[in-house]
């Protein structure tokens, strides 16, 4: 974080001076909101990370059960082709800046149904990818560090006007 | 259930109007199963339904099997429930490809979604039935996966196309084909097929 304390010719006491790319990034980095969409088993270790010793809350995230209130989605299982144009709209219905997190080896590329004639190899065929969350399933505390991966890089990499 | 009621089952079904269509009745894992004719499913089902001796009043499933090797090489499988009697019965018919079987949804009601599945997973026609969609794939698949001759990986698979919006089909590429781990042991090692 570039805030800092004002020099002492600066502002009042109690005013923060930095600049607003940095205010921007920590407000986004710290309400990551998601919206998870799950698919599989791997819904189950999603539900152990919002709970109990990861408790995601205390990052700022809160789920939500509807992607116009998100900036997250965490696609948690196996895609399905017929499942893949709801996922699309539902990303499509997410309000800009918004991220994706593929959790799982399904999500990731299809996984033990790579080969299936009904699951779509891999999200990012539908939707682009921030994270991937490798596992079968991932644990809490994998997924707990994929998100914080993201805030990384939502740090590093995304500005205003993404 | 003991075999006595369902072999007096069969035998009062050997005298009933419908005798004509029954080619076979046999007693086989604790449920009658009678072989009928194609075009005699409904007339069959019909009177399973509503005979009092029979009132097999509840269409518990109905499905296919996929045997190429046979001159015929789809059996309609249904399975009736009578909740009164408390006795089961399958009916299996044979049919190829190219024949329409008639719909039974005029009998059953719930054999609507079945016929579609069926219709979807093995590509059985079902003659004169309401609304023979697709019921599990996407519109846009290619195929019948329950076929014995389907490739596990399909015909097409999805993409989302960027210039049109939409999720499209596209004929499949694989970039690695499916591997197969024969070995009957995981301890024989690489003689043993790679284990």
């Amino acid at each position: 974080m570039g805030v800092s304390a004002p020099a002492r010719a600066g502002p009042a006491p109690g005013v923060l001076v930095g600049s607003l790319r940095d205010f921007v990034t920590w407000a986004r980095t710290g309400s990551l909101w998601t919206f998870t969409v799950g698919l599989g088993c791997c819904a189950g270790e999603l539900a152990h990370a919002q709970h109990g010793p990861t408790d995601l809350e205390r990052f700022g995230m809160v789920a939500r059960s509807s992607p116009r209130h998100a900036d997250v989605m965490i696609v948690a299982g196996a895609l399905s082709n017929k499942m893949a144009p709801t996922l699309r709209r539902l990303y499509d219905q997410m309000a800009e800046p918004r991220w994706v997190i593929a959790m799982g080896s399904c999500a990731g590329g299809g996984g033990l149904y790579h080969c299936s004639y009904a699951v779509v190899r891999g999200i990012d065929r539908i939707v682009p990818v921030d994270v991937h969350v490798p596992g079968c399933p991932p644990t809490a505390e994998a997924l707990a560090h994929g998100i914080l991966t993201l805030a990384t890089r939502i740090r590093r990499v995304d500005r205003l006007g993404r | 259930m003991s075999d006595d009621s369902l072999n007096e089952l069969g035998d009062h079904i050997a005298w009933s109007p419908v005798r004509a269509d029954v080619i076979t009745a046999e007693v086989c894992g604790g449920a009658l199963m009678l072989t009928v004719q194609a075009a005699a499913i409904a007339r069959v089902l019909t009177l399973l339904r509503d005979d009092p001796r029979c009132l097999f009043e509840m269409l518990v499933d109905l499905t296919a099997v996929d045997r190429p090797a046979r001159n015929r090489r789809f059996a309609v499988v249904y399975h009736l429930l009578s909740v009164r009697v408390g006795q089961r019965v399958r009916v299996v018919l044979e049919v190829d490809e190219e024949t329409p079987v008639p719909t039974v949804t005029g009998v059953f009601s719930s054999a609507g979604w079945y016929e579609r599945e069926v219709w979807d997973m093995f590509g059985i026609v079902f003659a004169d039935h309401p609304d023979l969609r697709r019921l599990l794939t996407e519109p846009g698949f290619d195929g019948h996966p329950l076929r014995r001759d389907f490739p596990l990986s399909g015909f097409v698979e999805v993409r989302y196309d960027g210039e049109s919006r939409a999720v499209v089909h596209e004929p499949i590429t694989l970039a690695q084909q499916l591997r197969t781990f024969e070995v009957d042991s995981p301890w024989a090692g690489p003689a043993g097929g790679g284990g």
